[in-house]
């Protein structure tokens, strides 16, 4: 994190003018992309891009709120049914994509209100958002008997719901995205929530959500709420999820309790803390990484996926607990301290301080 | 008469196993601050010992001995290999062993297949009135309130649970009074684990042995743990107690899962209540 300090900017600065040219560079490829792929590939990508935002939901929440919460995967399962269970009873899907956006920062604000006014410790939060995603899983399976119907429909337990409607065009609802047509949704979604919630950190808001991660007590004397900020963080991100809940039942056409099993839960974490959790953009990269190395894992024949997912989250946190993007910012500011160090003819420099020895007691 | 000795009969069971599940969490989670997400596993493995060793014609009790002994090694290999890097880093003892956890579902899944294979159910059966008891289920009981009492007993009676409970109060003290601390993390992590994997081969012949089994134990153990509070061991018996009265109430007139999304409310509640846990406001104790 401190690499990337140094390098980029404290994240809650406004941003340069060399971000908003990644910005504008990385949206151009994104929408010119499908014009030169088939299919398959945009099927792929946009997978990435809609668990993206996942990732980025559970990133802000830990990286910039202090809040390690495996919640985001029951809000991403309850946005998938809710999108799911309102499109095919009213047969119009705007509207439920909106509401898988609500009913999900529903949840999370009763439940956040529970935990964080509760004042529990950041390790109870993150166990009690833990157990809840396992209950839910558990209560979705248990509904396969056919007396479980949400008005005209049934909610099949552990085989899902495998009818769900295509998206329609907000403007023009007699015809649906189709799958180049979901890339492009899920791609400028990914990129709002991304550069919205990195504005969203230059704001006040932004700052004492840090200030608090920093320091909860000293934020409080200063007379910041600190709870209503915690909360209003939660929710937001509880929304996020949602979002990127209801936009993987469009993708697939598909929802089903594994969406909120604690496989998923695993691997929006390994998404988060591979790319780096103490910047925006490390989530997004980490989902990217992680997709292709199991999409190839997949592939190549290895039976078991999760056995290497495990390993590759054990080796992260023993070893590169930062994740990636911030390591590799560490290497390069390191090398450019002895480059600039050699030129001065002076001494080599002290390595830089890491995150380790920044970093407060968790 | 003969439905309410039902009604405790299924209030006893369910407490039963709330016990036998979160006993080794206890020492794990509440005594050392070690998150183990693995615990599940951990319960697994016990069972699949027990299975396997019972399929060799051992005696099913002698197996689950066996199977206790062999996750307490498997718990102390973990420890020397993770754990050990990792204390006072509490969330990032959460990730490792998540990590930890889906290693070993995967490994298992990989080397004896994805099916339930299931241990002989042992004892026979008790009438009451018109409702049959099985045996085993009643001595289940007997065997988690004396794993608890054991457990308190050489925590609090005998000298090596002394030193345990004060190595894990303060650790540089012990080790300036001359405890080997780092052999004293190790042991105690090693018991904890014993206890788990000695649970899982008796949970075994109730419910089918699979490799996901674990998780419907882990929440269970955990919000008993945490809604216990700073005292692990009185915590987790009277956290057993609110929340197995719930789960066996709910669970036998509605349906089980309705019985473990009541104690999830009820854990929810509880600790808007009293932040601290059940034991939060108990000055002493252990």
């Amino acid at each position: 994190m401190w690499s990337m300090i140094v390098l980029f900017g404290a994240p809650n600065a406004m941003p340069k003018w060399w971000w908003w040219c990644f910005v504008g560079l990385a949206s151009l490829v994104g929408l010119i992309i499908p014009s030169f792929t088939g299919w398959d590939v945009h099927l792929d990508l946009s997978i990435i891009f809609i668990f993206g935002m996942l990732a980025l939901s559970m990133g802000f929440l830990w990286g910039f709120g202090g809040m390690l919460s495996f919640g985001q995967t029951a809000f991403f399962g309850l946005g998938g049914y809710t999108y799911a269970v309102w499109g095919l009873n009213f047969e119009e899907t705007t509207f439920a994509m909106t509401l898988a956006v609500a009913l999900p920062m529903v949840v999370a604000l009763v439940l956040g209100y529970f935990m964080i006014y509760g004042r529990i410790s950041a390790i109870y939060f993150t166990v009690i958002t833990l157990v809840v995603t396992i209950v839910l899983e558990k209560a979705i399976r248990a509904t396969s008997d056919e007396r479980f119907v949400i008005g005209d429909v049934w909610l099949r337990g552990q085989n899902g719901i495998s009818t769900v409607p295509d998206l329609q065009i907000p403007w023009d609802p007699g015809e649906t995205f189709f799958v180049t047509g979901v890339y492009y949704v899920a791609f400028i979604l990914m990129v709002l929530s991304y550069v919205g919630l990195r504005l969203l950190l230059t704001t006040p808001f932004g700052r004492v959500l840090v200030g608090i991660r920093e320091n909860e007590r000293r934020s409080a004397l200063l007379g910041y709420d600190a709870r209503r900020y915690k909360l209003m963080a939660f929710v937001l991100a509880g929304g996020l999820a949602g979002l990127s809940g209801g936009m993987y039942g469009v993708w697939g056409n598909f929802v089903a309790p594994e969406m909120m099993n604690l496989n998923s839960a695993a691997s929006v974490v390994i998404y988060v803390i591979v790319g780096g959790k103490a910047t925006l953009i490390g989530p997004l990269v980490g989902t990217g990484i992680v997709q292709v190395l199991t999409a190839w894992l997949g592939t190549a024949g290895v039976g078991q996926v999760n056995l290497i997912l495990g390993l590759v989250m054990i080796a992260f946190v023993m070893i590169f607990p930062q994740g990636v993007l911030p390591s590799i910012g560490l290497a390069i500011l390191y090398c450019l301290r002895r480059v600039r160090g050699a030129a001065r003819g002076g001494k080599r420099p002290a390595f830089a301080p890491t995150d380790t020895a920044l970093r407060r007691e968790e | 008469m003969t439905e309410a000795v039902v009604y405790l009969y299924q209030i006893g069971f369910s407490i039963g196993i709330f016990i036998l599940v979160s006993l080794g969490l206890a020492i794990i989670f509440g005594m050392m601050r070690v998150i183990n997400l693995a615990q599940g596993e951990f319960i697994m493995l016990g069972a699949y010992i027990c299975l396997f060793t019972t399929q060799a014609g051992v005696n099913f009790w002698v197996a689950a001995l066996i199977a206790g002994l062999g996750v307490g090694v498997f718990g102390i290999i973990v420890e020397r290999v993770l754990i050990q890097f990792l204390y006072g880093r509490i969330m990032d003892t959460l990730l490792a062993t998540w990590g930890l956890s889906l290693f070993m579902v995967g490994l298992v899944t990989t080397v004896f297949g994805p099916q339930e294979a299931g241990v002989e159910a042992q004892l026979g059966k008790v009438w009451v009135g018109d409702y049959s008891i099985p045996e085993y289920n009643l001595v289940l009981i007997a065997i988690a309130f004396l794993l608890l009492i054991l457990t308190f007993c050489l925590w609090r009676f005998t000298r090596a649970g002394l030193i345990v409970r004060g190595t894990m109060q303060n650790p540089g003290m012990a080790a300036a009074l001359g405890v080997n601390t780092r052999l004293c993390y190790m042991l105690t992590f090693g018991f904890g684990s014993a206890l788990t994997g000695f649970a899982g081969a008796i949970i075994a012949p109730i419910i089918g042995n699979q490799p996901t089994m674990g998780s419907f134990y882990i929440a269970k153990a955990f919000i008993t743990v945490i809604s216990g509070g700073h005292l692990p061991l009185v915590g987790t018996l009277y956290a057993s107690g609110l929340f197995g009265a719930t789960d066996g109430i709910v669970s036998y007139f509605y349906t089980q899962v309705l019985g473990e999304i009541a104690v999830l409310l009820a854990a929810i509640l509880l600790l808007r209540l009293l932040p601290q846990g059940i034991t939060g406001y108990f000055r002493r104790g252990l």
